[in-house]
């Protein structure tokens, strides 16, 4: 089990700060607005990490409860007028836990199958409520989209308040994080991902863990769609529901080290920011989709475990050789 | 009822199609113990290469589905080789997540390439249409079936009867066995995965002239190519067949009364699939697969 060490609290303290800092050291809103997509993505990449990371569960519908938790903050402030920014910020924290209420019955069905069957069956859950979303009209207005109400905010700090409602659900979700690695609830999840079967023979209740993870991960998306719906203020299924979103998160989480708790924001913090940059630039191409998928290819064949674990290994390999090296001056002098 | 019958035709018809595409998805679960997500990407990719070899070379489509086959199984074997062969731990997860990767990036080049416009290949004759005992049965939809079943067919009689598919389908059963009696399990992977290719880009080909289609009509493919083999049972092809014809009919039935919601149709299945018997109707449970 891990412990609250000097290193780690240090860490997290120097994150976080400059994160903080970041909107009022560089105001401009463009800058601010990139910045709030690479901690949406961040928050994404953590929660994603809980089920796909630690139990070793390709979870591909995850997506879905992002798209429904903006759904559920949107369709719930339709005909409302906002007096304030920070309203719809607290109902966020409702519609999270409500959600992942609701995503336990789906874990429930979902975790009759394993291993890739999991994967892709748990996809076609993605793919059901895009098409659900895009016919229910009723309550969705189905593909024409439906808007949030404006927040009265001066237009050059739109950005703002939205980054740092962003920036205290990446905090919370970090710190879910650390607490599940350093908990049995995480030597359990471990314990699932090397061997199912044997962790179930030595006592471990695996189904009752697997919907834990499940549930909290499925929890936090939803806050972050929330969060997403009220910023961008206008909504459409094929943006809720994107299979682009859902293997973006994959692909972060990977590339920074998946079963890691820094390695999924370090993933999204790289690569999000870059994306939004590119398409600023180079306008919105499908290149972007060409660049993912490459980008995976990459990882999977060069950096298989991620950035994180492989910098770590290195430096304390380094930092051994470099021990050994002191002793033989040492011993020379 | 009359339109109710009709309805079955039609599912019938399209049906076989679909089996032809999830034929090649039993195929390469069955030699990878892999979902192959970029078998929708191969499919529309096989429908492009048909519209281009129609309005610029003016070929018949129905006849460039045979070079087109011949192309896309060495894509397949070439993709195999590049992507999926060195994968090393975790192999069944991490193969699924490439596929993702290859279908997005395959979406990307689409896109690139032909623009996102929606195309339809559509022959002289292509809205003929034979009317057999009062239904309407369409001539490209005729052909696309029958297409669709001999090559299904001779799927099954390469798999038992050649040496090479028999090579295949011991490597399916017990891959470790295969390998002592001196079957190269790799080459089998490679040529099962690119005719898993070939004939997902042929019945391409065919639903091209039947729907039309863009790009991203992969991703609405993957959805339903995916509820086929989980609702047939991975690694059955009967079942793959069998479910294949099963959900066209189904979906078709539910857009005669229902037109917005004939997509659900197939995750109905799916989820009623899994609640009662997860390992597919005609799959083996998966504790004893792997």
């Amino acid at each position: 089990m891990r412990q609250v060490t000097g290193w780690g609290a240090g860490r997290a303290v120097v994150v976080f700060g400059t994160l903080l800092a970041l909107p009022f050291i560089f105001s401009q809103d463009w800058v601010v607005d990139i910045a709030f997509f690479g901690l949406m993505y961040a928050v994404l990449a953590v929660a994603w990490n809980l089920i796909g990371g630690y139990a070793g569960y390709i979870w591909l519908g995850f997506i879905t409860f992002f798209g429904l938790g903006a759904y559920a903050l949107t369709i719930s402030f339709q005909h409302v007028v906002l007096t304030s920014v920070w309203s719809p910020f607290l109902v966020i924290i409702p519609i999270g836990l409500g959600l992942a209420a609701l995503s336990i019955p789906v874990a429930l069905l979902l975790l009759r199958v394993r291993g890739a069957t999991f994967a892709v069956v748990s996809l076609a859950v993605l793919f059901l409520a895009e098409i659900c979303a895009s016919n229910w009209t009723t309550i969705t207005n189905g593909a024409e989209g439906m808007g949030m109400p404006t927040p009265p905010i001066a237009a050059s700090l739109f950005s703002r308040p939205f980054y740092l409602a962003m920036l205290c659900l990446l905090a919370v979700v970090l710190l879910f994080s650390w607490y599940v690695l350093r908990s049995r609830l995480g030597l359990m999840l471990f314990a699932i991902r090397a061997d199912e079967e044997r962790a179930r023979g030595l006592g471990v209740p695996t189904t009752t863990i697997k919907v834990v993870a499940f549930a909290a991960s499925c929890g936090f998306a939803a806050m972050a769609g929330g969060i997403w719906a009220y910023y961008v203020g206008f909504i459409f299924p094929i943006f809720a529901f994107s299979a682009n979103t859902m293997f973006a998160t994959v692909m972060m989480v990977y590339l920074g080290g998946r079963g890691t708790l820094w390695g999924p924001l370090v993933g999204a913090l790289l690569v999000a920011p870059a994306q939004e940059y590119l398409a600023y630039t180079l306008g919105n191409s499908q290149l972007y989709l060409i660049a993912y998928a490459a980008v995976f290819l990459l990882v999977i064949r060069f950096l298989p475990r991620g950035i994180v674990p492989t910098v770590h290994d290195s430096w304390v390999r380094r930092r051994a050789r470099g021990a050994v090296g002191g002793s033989e001056r040492l011993v020379s002098t | 009822m009359h339109l109710a019958l009709y309805g079955v035709i039609l599912g019938l018809l399209i049906g076989g199609v679909y089996a032809l595409m999830a034929s090649g998805l039993a195929l390469v679960w069955g030699v990878m113990r892999m979902i192959n997500l970029a078998q929708a990407a191969f499919v529309i990719l096989g429908a492009y290469l048909d519209y281009t070899a129609y309005t610029m070379l003016h070929v018949d489509p129905f006849v460039a589905i045979v070079p087109i086959a011949v192309l896309m199984f060495a894509l397949g074997v070439g993709i195999y080789y590049l992507f999926f062969r060195p994968l090393k731990a975790e192999r069944q997860t991490l193969s699924t997540l490439v596929s993702y990767a290859l279908l997005l990036a395959g979406v990307g080049v689409l896109g690139a390439v032909y623009s996102t416009n929606v195309r339809f290949i559509s022959p002289a004759y292509g809205l003929q249409s034979w009317t057999v005992i009062g239904f309407q049965l369409p001539v490209v939809e005729v052909y696309g079936f029958v297409i669709s079943a001999a090559l299904v067919g001779g799927l099954f009689w390469f798999l038992s009867s050649s040496r090479l598919g028999r090579a295949i389908r011991a490597a399916t059963q017990n891959p470790t066995a295969a390998t002592l009696l001196g079957v190269k399990t790799e080459w089998v992977g490679a040529v099962g995965f690119g005719i898993g290719t070939a004939t997902g880009a042929a019945a391409g080909g065919l639903y091209g002239m039947i729907y039309s289609f863009n790009p991203n009509s992969s991703l609405d493919l993957v959805g339903i190519l995916l509820s086929i083999v989980v609702v047939g049972g991975f690694g059955s092809l009967g079942g793959a067949i069998a479910a294949a014809v099963g959900l066209g009919v189904t979906s078709s039935l539910v857009f005669v009364y229902a037109p917005v919601w004939s997509g659900l149709g197939f995750y109905g299945i799916l989820v009623a699939v899994l609640l009662f018997r997860p390992q597919g109707l005609w799959g083996v449970p998966q504790w004893r697969v792997e």
